[in-house]
């Protein structure tokens, strides 16, 4: 691979919608509330004409681009969904990056959104279409790197329950995460257990939820706001089953590790732990948190539990992850999820996140790993 | 001539303490039953003693199977085609089913050992398998088991010959069971002794005994069924058998497993038979089935399996009354089933030498296997260049595991593993084990069971189960 897309594209305006158990509120309703806050981060007041294309992210999309046409009114404009599990976010993002790359648009919005709180069950549907891998929920497939990575580093639940913690407190500070309470190592370890070894607190929350961006050519981008940020980097990467594959070793996980590689290729980056500012990493369990930082790259294989002790993801560590709270208080609409990681990374990178402010960022990662796993998404944004 | 090549049981490690029927606490060597898990069903059970038959024994010899039991759970459809695609026999394999009758084990026995001394099959495998409900807390409950037994009827190399037999018929209502009901019936208790089960044995086994020439002391052991211990001691004497004769019942071990009842009390007869002794075993529902059996010294070469004695070693009791009542599926759902209709059948058929069979595929260029089977391969990138692997038969290890509160089963958590398996990795739930009984790197082998019962009908699929002890 030798393309690179860094510094062609600016984001120029986010917004999303309160994300929650939305009960009252459509999909309509979170796509425009999402969609309009990022037209005025924008500044843009007539969509219908400056909108050239729009790039959804969606894992259960009801009616097709028909939903997102029909609540925007955007008519006669291609619109796209991409649905490929936890990374959909992200991948939407990359489509509306490229498309912008390639010349054939100036100005794209791009729109990731769900709403499984519709479906009237708590937590997971418990599957019956089969008769292999049964129990079949995403707390199984994460959990099966526990038991190998625990024996192997030493590390184990009370690690785990600190990110949980650290999170939570992340959460409280900012004002569209749904949960909004400081929790202790000992909730975490006393709730009840959902699929070892991840109790209720280690898993992400099941919410509503729907985020937006705008993307436009980087050289255009000051006519939208005088502060853009640029598009670093962005790519997705799909692995071997973790299931299937002969040599998986259940102490990390293949995806975020390809993607990885070249993402810090396309930015440029050489030394992520030193270079990046401010990450967004997908928490949908503890220990996806815990493995990320070192699939990453961030730290040594083996070397989170003492990170977690020292702090060093902490609001104010060396390298602050999950500075809105992350999965863990956002909760996880799948399509949303990473451009809410957008959002998150350029108010950060703006100086816009208020009381979670990172000082003096610059360069931030955001990053969403899904399926059993299998797929990865990372977007780099920076400061030009 | 024909008679038995190899034997096998199987009995559930699950048992129900029967004290806790009435809400007392368990006792420690108090009576019990077999109990048959929410993950097992005359199926499972069968294709699990099939396999302890089968030990040492190239499968593609068998060239029948005969299936009996009286709980199989569909009405339509054949229980001995999926036994034989579990147990990846040969497709021109000749499959049926015998039912109706309590007595069909035995029937079976001598219908297979007929095909094989007409010279129609070589090797004819019979299971017969029961899982055999009660009502909750009624009469029946504590009398009756849930287990399977499993012979290889064949010409040549027996460890049995079947040199006599005597069946008798006889129209009594004594048990039943119509179409859409659970559980069984069973007419006054002292009735269908008096004049079932006691005039129609001593009918057999006299018959037997004029036929053969023989007299009762000629033989080492008699396995013969009965309701209870009261009404065995009347045949007993009658037809002319002293107590060290007659096989263990294993009341109060196992219960009346049905169909699989006789076949069972023979194979643990046959465990502990020497070349020479006469061994008889009876079957009683519908009238009786009395047949003869010579052990040959072909017996002490038989390879070592777990049998009646292995099973019954391994015992798992239930806590509690209400775990067997989950575990039974009778206790009330919040959620309606809905409509659901199970699997896709399509699917099913393309999948069923994976999901029935355990078998994955070898990569011909590389040796990796694969299960589920693809088409690329993972290792060497070659493409569709496959061999059939069966994965059954052997032992994995435990490279993962979690336990899953959120699947609905009758004891959560559900023990989901990623084993090791040849080389392929293959993920399954793990039975007969507590959560705390797991250890990364234990090795595991795998068995047959029942995975849900979506749309209504039992869907099957492997499990992986610790070895037992000393194996």
């Amino acid at each position: 691979m030798s393309g690179n897309i860094r510094d062609k594209v600016a984001v120029v305006g986010v917004g999303a919608c309160k994300f929650g158990e939305n009960w009252t509120s459509s999909r309509e309703d979170m796509i425009v509330d999402a969609a309009y806050e990022a037209y005025e981060d924008a500044g843009i007041e007539n969509p219908q004409e400056q909108i050239e294309a729009v790039f959804c992210g969606a894992v259960y999309p009801r009616e097709g681009t028909a939903e997102i046409a029909e609540a925007l009114k955007i008519f006669g404009k291609p619109i796209s969904i991409v649905s490929d599990y936890c990374q959909t976010g992200t991948d939407a993002f990359r489509f509306g990056a490229l498309a912008v790359a390639s010349g054939m648009y100036d100005t794209v919005l791009v729109v990731g959104f769900d709403k499984p709180k519709d479906r009237g069950v708590s937590g997971p549907s418990v599957n019956f279409d089969r008769v292999r891998g049964l129990p079949s929920t995403p707390a199984g497939w994460f959990s099966l790197c526990a038991a190998r990575y625990f024996e192997t580093y030493g590390a184990g639940r009370e690690d785990l329950a600190k990110i949980a913690v650290k999170n939570h407190h992340n959460g409280t500070l900012a004002p569209k995460s749904m949960l909004k309470r400081e929790i202790t190592v000992d909730d975490v370890l006393k709730a009840r257990l959902i699929s070892w070894p991840f109790g209720l607190y280690d898993c992400a929350a099941q919410s509503d939820g729907a985020a937006a961006c705008i993307l436009t050519k980087a050289d255009g981008a000051k006519s939208f706001r005088d502060d853009p940020v640029l598009v670093k980097a962005v790519t997705i990467a799909v692995s071997e089953h973790p299931q299937r594959d002969p040599d998986f070793d259940f102490l990390g996980w293949k995806p975020t590790q390809y993607a990885a590689k070249d993402a810090y290729r396309q930015a440029g980056i050489s030394d992520p732990f030193k270079e990046l500012d401010v990450i967004q990493l997908h928490d949908c369990f503890t220990l996806t948190e815990m493995l990320t930082y070192e699939d990453l790259g961030l730290i040594d294989k083996g070397s989170a539990k003492e990170h977690i002790a020292s702090g060093t993801f902490e609001l104010d560590g060396e390298l602050p992850i999950n500075t809105d709270g992350g999965l863990k208080t956002f909760g996880h609409p799948t399509g949303a999820t990473g451009v809410r990681m957008v959002y998150e990374n350029t108010l950060q990178l703006q100086g816009r996140a208020e009381g979670r402010q990172v000082k003096n960022a610059t360069m931030a990662l955001s990053h969403n790993i899904g399926g059993p796993p299998t797929t990865c998404g990372i977007a780099i944004l920076g400061m030009p | 001539m024909s008679g038995i090549r190899a034997y096998g049981a199987y009995i559930p490690a699950t048992r129900l303490p029967l004290s806790l029927i009435q809400g007392r606490p368990a006792k420690e060597g108090g009576p019990e039953k077999a109990v048959a898990y929410d993950d097992e069903d005359s199926v499972t059970m069968a294709v699990a003693a099939a396999i302890d038959c089968l030990t040492g024994i190239d499968r593609s010899e068998v060239d029948g199977v005969m299936f009996a039991s009286t709980t199989y759970p569909l009405k339509e459809k054949q229980g001995a085609a999926v036994i034989a695609k579990a147990l990846d026999l040969r497709r021109d394999v000749l499959t049926t089913d015998f039912s109706g009758s309590l007595r069909c084990g035995t029937s079976a026995i001598e219908a297979g050992a007929n095909a094989v001394a007409a010279g129609t099959a070589k090797n004819v495998l019979v299971v017969a398998s029961d899982c055999r409900m009660g009502a909750p807390r009624g009469a029946l409950e504590a009398k009756l088991g849930d287990a399977a037994a499993a012979v290889l009827l064949s010409a040549d190399d027996v460890i049995a010959k079947l040199d006599g037999s005597h069946a008798i018929s006889d129209e009594l209502q004594d048990m039943w069971r119509v179409e859409g009901e659970t559980f069984t019936h069973a007419w006054e208790d002292r009735f269908i002794v008096q004049e079932g089960y006691t005039p129609n044995m001593i009918a057999a086994v006299k018959g037997l005994l004029e036929k053969t020439g023989r007299a009762a002391s000629d033989y080492a052991k008699a396995a013969m069924v009965a309701p209870d211990a009261r009404s065995m001691g009347g045949v007993v004497k009658k037809v002319g058998l002293e107590g060290a004769q007659v096989q263990d019942p294993l009341f109060g071990r196992l219960g009346h497993c049905g169909a699989a009842f006789a076949p069972l009390l023979l194979v643990a007869a046959l465990e502990d038979a020497r070349g020479g002794d006469r061994v008889l075993a009876a079957g009683s529902g519908d009238g009786a089935h009395a047949l003869s059996f010579e052990v040959t010294d072909a017996i002490g070469s038989l390879p070592p399996r777990r049998g009646v004695k292995g099973h019954l070693d391994r015992r798992r009791p239930l806590p509690s009354y209400d775990t067997y009542l989950k575990a039974r599926n009778l206790d009330p759902k919040e959620w309606a089933a809905g409509a659901d209709l199970g699997l896709s059948a399509t699917i099913r058929f393309r999948e069923r030498d994976t999901d029935i069979g355990l078998v994955g595929a070898r990569c011909t260029s590389c040796g990796q296997i694969h299960l589920p089977r693809t088409r690329v391969c993972y290792k060497c990138h070659a493409k569709d260049q496959w061999e059939p692997a069966r994965l059954s038969d052997k032992q994995g290890k435990v490279l993962s595991y979690t336990f899953d509160f959120f699947f609905p089963t009758a004891q959560p958590p559900t023990i989901m593993i990623m084993t090791e398996v040849e080389g392929a990795r293959v993920q399954v739930q793990l039975a007969n084990a507590k959560p705390d009984e797991v250890k990364l790197d234990m090795p595991v082998e795998y068995v047959f069971r029942k995975i849900h019962n979506a749309g209504g009908k039992a869907n099957y699929f492997w499990k992986a189960s610790p070895l037992p002890a000393g194996a």
